[in-house]
């Protein structure tokens, strides 16, 4: 576990557009309003202030890069279909259980992927998924426990083919 | 539309002891279309069309709740844990951004 965390840390510097992204995005959403701009290929601008947009959907707070872990390589073939499995290591108690997990891929044009609750008789806070990104991108997962503390892990994934992500 | 629905969810096949995890397993059918995409021969849009929440019961009570955006991959495979308790059905239900709602449900054995 402490390996990994000092791994993701040392990921953290952002990659530009490395990756092709799919000819038919519309790629340059805004705030969750498409435009309709010719958009062959992704401009690499990120208007999203996903640091807001955490203590938002999340809550506010200072994420301590501890306890989470995203369990997937580093780059992916195919944008349009990246593996993710999030474990959280944390108890599940009665009084103490993470309440809450949600997914950020900061470049993609609404960056936030999903949210999870979970309740003590989840019994572990891990889910599996399959999620988009639009291009080469640095990856969060916050969760929350049920007394609000805050828990991350930030890596970056680099994309070979871009799938069209909302 | 064909391609869409067909929900599957699965619990572990063998017994579990109370308190044991079990691993809970689920797939649909969906387009899991963003609203950010363009048919590439008209150029129109093509319209926002996810599945928005799934939830499970399990032992009269909502055990886990997941939102989501346009953003996970089509065909969504997802999975997650509980902890056995009593031996009963673990219920899962989709629903998409149009109000279409799908349910299913897997048996959980418990000794």
């Amino acid at each position: 576990m402490g390996m990994q965390q000092t791994n993701t840390l040392t990921r953290r510097k952002f990659l530009g557009a490395l990756g092709a992204t799919g000819a038919a995005c519309v790629a340059a959403g805004y705030l969750g309003v498409p435009r309709l701009a010719e958009a062959a290929d992704a401009p690499a601008e990120a208007p999203v202030n996903v640091d807001e947009l955490i203590a938002k959907e999340v809550g506010p707070g200072k994420v301590a890069l501890e306890k989470v872990k995203i369990d997937t390589p580093a780059r992916t073939e195919n944008g349009a279909l990246v593996r993710f499995p999030i474990s959280v290591d944390h108890p599940m108690e009665a009084d103490n259980y993470i309440a809450m997990l949600a997914i950020f891929v900061d470049a993609n044009p609404k960056p936030l992927v999903g949210r999870f609750e979970f309740t003590p008789a989840s019994g572990k806070a891990e889910v599996e998924l399959r999620i988009k990104m639009a291009k080469a991108s640095q990856v969060r997962a916050i969760a929350k426990s049920n007394k609000g503390a805050l828990y991350g892990a930030v890596m970056t994934i680099e994309v070979a083919e871009g799938g069209c992500a909302g | 539309m064909a391609d869409i629905g067909e929900p599957k969810v699965r619990a572990p096949e063998k017994p579990l002891k109370k308190g044991e995890l079990a691993l809970i397993k689920t797939l649909i059918k969906h387009p899991m279309e963003s609203g950010l995409r363009k048919d590439k021969n008209t150029g129109e849009t093509i319209p926002a069309h996810f599945i928005e929440t799934i939830t499970a019961e399990y032992g009269g009570a909502t055990i886990m709740k997941a939102t989501w955006t346009g953003a996970v991959s089509k065909n969504p495979f997802f999975s997650f844990y509980l902890k056995a308790d009593k031996a009963g059905p673990v219920n899962v239900t989709w629903k998409d951004n149009k109000g279409q709602e799908w349910k299913e449900k897997a048996e959980l054995k418990v000794e």
